[in-house]
């Protein structure tokens, strides 16, 4: 297969950025998008180190930069906006699950890092999301410490709990729900950790100011407040619930009645 | 040298090994431990474990990652589960028994008191996660849910779905962030430890690279803990994460801490087959899968060429003219053996012709059988999600036609050397989790990874580092200006002009594929001495041919991944040579290990207790020195020691 590339290209986070066009062929139909990538890469540092092919026109920008660890869909940490959508034209992968045979032989594709106030760029495709570790630092976990706990099974929890916190724990971190709202909104991030720990008897006595906290949290490193489009789950790869955004406003007005 | 290797495993009966050591442990009073500092490298779940439960005792930590969050560490990735002896099914399991298990999978190469305390601990390692909130999966009355994982006989493991590592590591990342919050630990994302400092012959800090800006940046503390996983992407295709590398844990060894059993290697039964050339990850399928699916490939050759030809499905191919070959070798654990066993059988059947896919190089794990017994819906709660993320690689369903799977590098069993306490042979410098050699021997069983990560990180090394801590709270905090850590940023500096200045025509990924194929064919499923000669003459060549025609475009300041590849590449190509070269000297075989000079009749591995009952410890001695071999027997004391026996 061949494509057309046309992706966003940026020095570090002061430069102004632009796009490039790149042309690439000879890609297995089971490649993945980002070995695509990978092989792009082998092409533009050749292509960098061929005076010739520099001479002829051939752009020095270097390699594109893009995160990227597991390639299994779980470390999230790639992060990509690919022709108008976050991780893609398929549903419910990240970016590294995403294959070539969705695409059409010859189409041309855009890419674009997340863009949100709240992950500045880097470099080229990565951004900078530890705004997601602070606001889990307000607040997301429970205090209790090494050695302290009882026996596991003195805790019981129904399985249907166990499923609901399991579905909500199964958020990886990416930020496409903060890239696909248009209020840069990180509502369902924050919803689902605050859900998955206040669907667990370990997680009520600090529900009330873990909610508060991580709100705050979120509103005071600039995201968006929700206007319910559901954008975001739409475009979450693990496919999070809004019914987490509403347990979590459930959370944060019994926190603020209680106050 | 040879009494550097003191493992200072305590005496007296086995169980009461651990607590023995406990009591003599020097305690430190909390105002003392405020003025210590410890680093931590790696946030997966041994170093994210320890970094929090050291900030709790209220030490000052300093932790650091590569990615952009400690969350994305590649424990994260790991499937399937985690081993307690809870005894919570009533199926006769015990401390003893985990500890056997855990013996005996790894063929009789850990140590016996190690494997004990890891065990014992094992327990409280499920309560502290409930306690932290990790969604288990919970039968209908509410409590704790079981299943199986190879080389045992019970019901032991427990999960979170298919994402066990990552509710695990969220936890301990859950309880880093409290202890951020809280000031005691500093977090440094995106930050590549490149060297180790060493003052006075005990570990005093590191030299990292901020990863955004370039800059090299001093570190210093009282004490030093690696937790930077293993180095299996030596090998280019494993299943490890992209960005897993060994250089930290090399980087110690090149100052002097002894790299132990470099050649214990695991190659996972299950994964999902090379699919082309471009491929630069493998992707691994949980071995809870074999607990309901059945592993075969066809007996008749006709069914092979058609099936490569695509003229047949495996479906069609009646139940008679399958060979569930597992189940036919090894009757006692049937689907279920280690994984070493597991992934030679696959080889041996593909290495017969019997092979299933276009390259010949894969096996069927088959759901037929348990759709039947189970029904559509239980299947689908123990596996959909695993289901699912074959059939988005694959763009085939296992509920249709069977699952093709192929062994590829999954873990490492070898690591640097460490004594009982944790600690390196290099005073002030512990090494826990993968980064270690000391819990699993020639094979490590499936659901222990993270068992072994969380029982250092959480409740070995926060005690045991304290008896090192003891004696350092009167001296002052480590003065990065000092002479060491100007000569040891220089030495990182000059490596990375050295890279810019080749300016040669080989990419790093061109290079690091061809260390690739040749630890794969010579250092792979079987090794030959006559083999592993050869990997070590072609590694040195590529060593050369790397470091006279290297490319790495870009600069050091600034955002620069191929910089971070070649740097991590001429690590490996160390790495590589390690292993070759231990592997040489270990003419025997055992768990992963497997020489072809040293098999049984029926080609099952054969151990040679009395030449290499020993943990391979190796002593760097410069550039183009050879190692040092350093041996530290092995004694047997409570469990006697047998063949595996996976038959009967």
């Amino acid at each position: 297969m061949e494509f057309n590339l046309k992706i966003w290209r940026q020095k570090n986070a002061k430069a102004q950025g632009h796009f490039e066009t790149y042309h690439i062929s000879g890609i297995e139909e089971d490649a993945s998008f980002l070995e695509m990538l990978d092989i792009l890469n082998e092409q533009l540092i050749r292509e960098g180190m061929d005076p010739v092919a520099v001479d002829k026109g051939c752009k020095s920008s270097g390699p594109v930069s893009f995160d990227h660890d597991c390639r299994e869909g779980i470390c999230g940490a790639c992060s990509l906006y690919i022709d108008g959508r976050a991780h893609g034209p398929d549903d419910h992968v990240t970016t590294c699950q995403l294959f070539m045979r969705h695409f059409k032989d010859g189409a041309t594709i855009t890419v674009e890092p997340w863009r949100s106030s709240g992950f500045p760029v880097i470099k080229d495709l990565v951004v900078d999301r530890t705004a997601f570790d602070k606001i889990l630092q307000a607040g997301g976990f429970i205090s209790v410490r090494t050695g302290a706990a009882q026996d596991a099974n003195n805790i019981l929890i129904s399985h249907e709990n166990a499923e609901k916190s399991m579905d909500a724990a199964a958020c990886v971190g990416c930020g496409a729900c903060v890239a696909t709202c248009k209020n840069g909104s990180a509502m369902l991030f924050v919803g689902a950790r605050v859900s998955s720990l206040a669907l667990l008897p370990q997680g009520r006595p600090e529900a009330a100011r873990r909610a508060r906290a991580m709100v705050a949290k979120m509103d005071e490193l600039g995201f968006g407040n929700c206007t319910n489009t559901r954008a975001c789950e739409m475009e979450c790869p693990k496919g999070i619930s809004v019914d987490h955004i509403a347990r979590l406003n459930r959370e944060f007005l019994k926190a603020k009645f209680r106050q | 040298m040879a009494d550097k290797l003191i493992s200072k495993i305590p005496d007296g009966p086995l169980a009461e090994k651990w607590t023995k050591r406990k009591s003599e442990i020097r305690l430190v009073s909390p105002n003392n431990k405020r003025k210590l500092e410890v680093i931590v490298v790696g946030t997966g779940l041994g170093g994210a474990s320890a970094a929090a439960s050291l900030g709790e005792l209220g030490y000052n930590v300093k932790v650091f990652c590569i990615s952009d969050s400690p969350r994305r560490a590649h424990s994260i990735a790991a499937q399937g589960g985690i081993n307690a002896a809870k005894n919570y099914q009533n199926d006769n399991d015990s401390v003893y028994r985990l500890f056997y298990d855990t013996i005996k999978g790894g063929d009789y190469r850990a140590r016996e008191a190690n494997v004990y305390r890891l065990a014992e601990v094992s327990a409280a390692i499920i309560d502290q996660c409930v306690a932290q909130g990790i969604p288990f999966a919970r039968e209908y009355g509410g409590y704790l849910a079981n299943r199986s994982f190879g080389g045992v006989q019970v019901s032991r493991t427990f999960y979170a779905r298919g994402q066990t590592g990552q509710q695990l590591l969220l936890g301990a990342y859950a309880s880093l962030n409290k202890e951020i919050a809280a000031g005691t630990v500093k977090s440094y994302p995106r930050h590549e430890m490149l060297d180790l400092v060493i003052i006075n012959g005990e570990a005093k800090g590191i030299i990292a690279r901020n990863l955004v800006t370039g800059e090299l940046e001093r570190f210093g503390a009282h004490a030093v803990v690696i937790a930077t996983g293993g180095y299996g992407n030596t090998y280019f295709l494993s299943t490890n994460a992209m960005n897993s590398n060994g250089s930290a844990a090399w980087q110690c060894y090149k100052k002097g801490a002894f790299f132990a059993n470099p050649c214990f290697a695991q190659i996972h039964p299950t994964c999902i087959p090379v699919h082309g050339d471009q491929q630069c990850k493998l992707t691994l399928m949980s071995e809870s899968l074999r607990n309901d699916g059945r592993i075969w490939v066809p007996k008749k050759k006709e069914d092979v060429e058609k099936l490569r030809k695509h003229q047949i499905k495996a479906s069609q191919i009646p139940e008679e003219d399958r060979d569930y070959y597992l189940e036919r070798r090894y009757p006692a654990f049937g689907n279920l053996v280690p994984r070493d066993v597991a992934s030679r059988a696959a080889k041996e059947r593909c290495d017969a012709g019997f092979g299933v896919n276009e390259t010949g190089l894969a096996v069927y794990l088959d759901f037929a059988d348990a759709i039947k017994r189970l029904g559509h819906q239980r299947v689908a709660e123990r596996y959909g999600n695993l289901f699912e993320m074959y059939e988005k690689i694959t763009a085939s369903s296992p509920w249709e036609e069977p699952m093709m799977i192929y062994p590829a590098i999954h873990y490492t069993m070898g690591g640097i050397w460490v004594d009982y306490d944790l600690q390196t042979t290099i005073p002030g410098l512990y090494a826990i989790g993968e980064a270690n050699f000391s819990d699993h021997g020639g094979n490590r069983l499936g659901a222990s990874a993270l068992m072994q990560g969380l029982a250092d990180g959480y409740f070995v090394l926060p005690v045991t580092i304290g008896d090192y801590l003891s004696h350092k709270f009167a001296e002052p905090k480590t003065d990065t200006n000092s002479p060491e850590f100007e000569v040891a940023q220089k030495a990182v500096q000059e490596r990375i002009d050295k890279l810019f200045s080749i300016k040669g025509k080989k990419t790093v990924d061109s290079l690091h594929k061809r260390l690739g194929n040749i630890m794969w064919e010579y250092v792979g499923m079987a090794r030959s001495a006559e083999g592993l000669k050869t990997a070590i003459k072609e590694i040195k060549e590529l060593k050369k041919e790397f470091w006279s025609d290297v490319c790495v475009p870009g600069t050091q300041f600034e955002f620069n991944q191929e910089l971070e590849k070649a740097l991590r590449l001429a690590d490996f190509l160390e790495i590589g040579e390690l292993m070759a070269r231990d592997a040489l000297n270990r003419n025997e075989s055992c768990g992963g290990h497997f020489r072809i000079e040293s098999q049984t009749e029926e080609g099952e591995a054969k151990r040679d207790d009395e030449n290499y009952m020993y943990v391979a410890a190796w002593e760097y001695k410069g550039e183009d020195e050879e190692p040092v071999l350093h041996k530290e027997p092995l004694k047997y004391e409570y469990i006697h020691v047998a063949t595996r026996n996976y038959k009967d």
